[in-house]
């Protein structure tokens, strides 16, 4: 076996690396300076997202794999390598703040961000099955630590509790599911898989173990019947953690699950199609009907991750080009207008105590309209308005589902849809038409990291709904080039 | 162990891995205390562990065997968080019993 290490093995972890220094250069450095200038260290490790995010703008065309085919060097592992990236950025410029005024901003809690976002870029670019399993961890351990960062305050902790249990029981699923796999086919390289599979076809052992993949994989994206976490560790959690989450996890989840179903278990996909599609119908209904009920906007919007999972998970059913572009797009419009969201929110949070329930949003144009406008359009984008990008996104699944013949669950996407503007419009429907109660005037804080993130994910939530083509062209090529056809 | 063992004995040690992994699932899923909980998520992870080590010496590759180390490594980190956060939660509430944690609902 050849030993050595070519300059392909050092570009396809280039952007992990990134991250992962500058997650050890924010611990150390944080020993040395004096402890008034420690918060300071939120720009370096913003300037670690950002770096990492060129290099993997820049490797965008690059092809290959790296380390004998661990890792994936591809347009796919780059744009979902970016989501998460940007999803990171973002969340420190709205921790800013947040952190700071309710004393937890130790600088280990820019590290974390670090180290799960090195996770889940790594994710993305997974190619065997066994990487797929320690990104699964890189990224899940980190956001254990920060679900639980703003302790003693008792929901954060047992948000944390909740989530590792929850978290770690999935990992359980998805390792037997591996050790299954490579059982059946004696080799758990994507690529291999992929080649093999079209001679042996699948075996019993097989498709267990793809089944407990499916379960593990379905935790993390927070799939309906394995959603219970959900909601919990998502109001628990310190808000710009929460967006984080909400669209970070969700991306490398889905990343790895296209990946294996949509690559390298193509070949068999009559076989858990089916399957895929049940849980897709299922998280949609289930995630729109109960946000209906919520009361708590923070709650509200962790149904709503659920049902947008239900709408991605259309796309890994459709098992087609338009589906996994289509998947890649919605991840994208999705992280912007989530993160967009949580921003609103936590500009919402007040340094002396948190009110995220409907009757705090009574009134909001009247107090901060710019805010409010900002809301509205993350509102519509959520629902699927047009000229949003949660539009185009939908839209493509939709018709993903319709090229895979699976009309049932399209007009299932459809229905969910509209049940789920009720609870969208709501929000806006508070915000800009009702009186706040006496007493119940919330006050938006004004920062200008936090407003920097609302109005740049505004704007691109916007922009990928008016201009989407060259957005949809890069996707269309990841989808593409990994498919193979 | 002679080859024609091993292949005489698969079956029930793929057996073994399905009733340790089983009755980690089953653990999980009945007790209330969270260290055990956690103790029953291990023994998903060590079936898992096992499988790999007796498919590689079925498959007569090296790779499964390798592949245990990383999981040990992963196994071990995570026990490291998990435990330092069910400390946490014991100082605030004096329990780890789960039924008990449920301030969160809705």
């Amino acid at each position: 076996m050849n030993l050595q290490v070519t300059s392909t093995d050092y570009l396809s972890i280039l952007p992990p690396t990134i991250l992962a220094v500058f997650a050890m250069l924010v611990l150390v450095i944080d020993l040395f300076v004096k402890p008034e200038r420690r918060p300071g260290l939120a720009w370096l490790a913003l300037i670690g997202f950002v770096v990492a995010g060129v290099a993997a703008f820049a490797l965008i065309n690059q092809r290959g794999t790296g380390f004998h085919g661990m890792i994936a060097l591809d347009p796919y592992a780059q744009v979902l390598g970016l989501v998460a990236i940007v999803a990171g950025g973002f969340t420190v410029l709205t921790s800013f703040n947040y952190v700071r005024d309710r004393n937890i901003g130790r600088s280990e809690y820019y590290a974390l961000l670090l180290f799960s976002v090195s996770g889940m870029v790594l994710m993305a670019s997974a190619n065997n099955l066994i990487i797929v399993f320690i990104a699964l961890e890189l990224l899940s351990i980190p956001l254990y630590v920060l679900a639980g960062f703003a302790r003693p305050d008792p929901q954060s902790e047992e948000a944390a509790l909740k989530y590792f249990l929850l978290g770690a029981f999935a990992s359980g699923f998805l390792l037997f599911g591996i050790a299954l796999t490579y059982g059946a086919l004696g080799s758990i390289d994507l690529t291999v898989i992929a080649a093999k599979i079209g001679q042996v076809g699948s075996s019993p052992m097989l498709l267990i173990g793809a089944g407990l993949i499916l379960v593990g994989l379905g935790f993390k994206v927070a799939a309906v019947p394995f959603h219970m976490w959900t909601p919990d560790v998502y109001e628990g959690a310190p808000t710009p953690i929460t967006g984080f989450m909400s669209v970070g996890a969700k991306a490398a989840g889905f990343a790895a699950m296209l990946r294996v179903f949509g690559y390298s278990l193509h070949a068999i996909q009559a076989d858990w199609v089916i399957i895929v599609a049940i849980l897709s119908a299922a998280t949609m209904i289930v995630g729109n009907i109960i946000a209906i009920s919520q009361t708590n906007l923070k709650r509200m919007l962790a149904y709503s991750s659920i049902a947008h999972a239900g709408y991605i998970l259309m796309g890994v059913a459709s098992a087609n080009q338009t589906g996994m572009a289509g998947a890649l797009f919605y991840l994208l419009a999705y992280t912007f207008t989530n993160i967009g969201a949580f921003a609103v929110l936590t500009a919402m949070a007040r340094p002396e105590g948190e009110n995220q329930t409907f009757p705090a949003y009574r009134g909001l144009y009247k107090r901060s309209p710019g805010l409010a406008l900002m809301m509205m359009i993350f509102m519509l984008s959520l629902t699927g308005i047009p000229l949003t990008g949660g539009f185009i996104g939908k839209y493509y699944l939709f018709l993903s589902a319709i090229e895979a013949r699976l009309y049932w669950l399209a007009i299932i996407g459809v229905l969910t849809s509209v049940v789920s503007a009720f609870f969208y419009l709501r929000v806006i429907v508070d915000m800009f038409m009702r009186e706040a109660e006496p007493g119940q005037e919330v006050k938006a804080v004004n920062y200008a990291p936090l407003n920097w993130t609302i109005n740049l994910t505004a704007l691109a939530t916007f922009v990928l709904g008016v201009i989407p083509t060259s957005a949809l062209a890069l996707v269309q090529l990841a989808a593409k080039l990994l498919m193979g056809t | 162990m002679s080859n024609q063992g091993f292949v005489d004995l698969f079956p029930l040690l793929i057996g073994l891995c399905g009733v340790l992994f089983t009755l980690g699932v089953i653990g999980v899923l009945v007790r209330r205390n969270a260290i055990v909980i956690f103790m029953s998520v291990e023994l998903m992870l060590n079936a898992a562990n096992l499988a790999f080590i007796i498919f590689a010496r079925a498959l007569n590759q090296i790779d499964g065997q390798i592949f245990v180390f990383f999981v040990m490594v992963v196994a071990a980190a995570e026990v490291a968080v998990g435990l330092a956060l069910i400390v946490t939660i014991f100082r605030t509430k004096q329990s780890i019993n789960v039924d008990s944690i449920n301030s969160l609902k809705g």
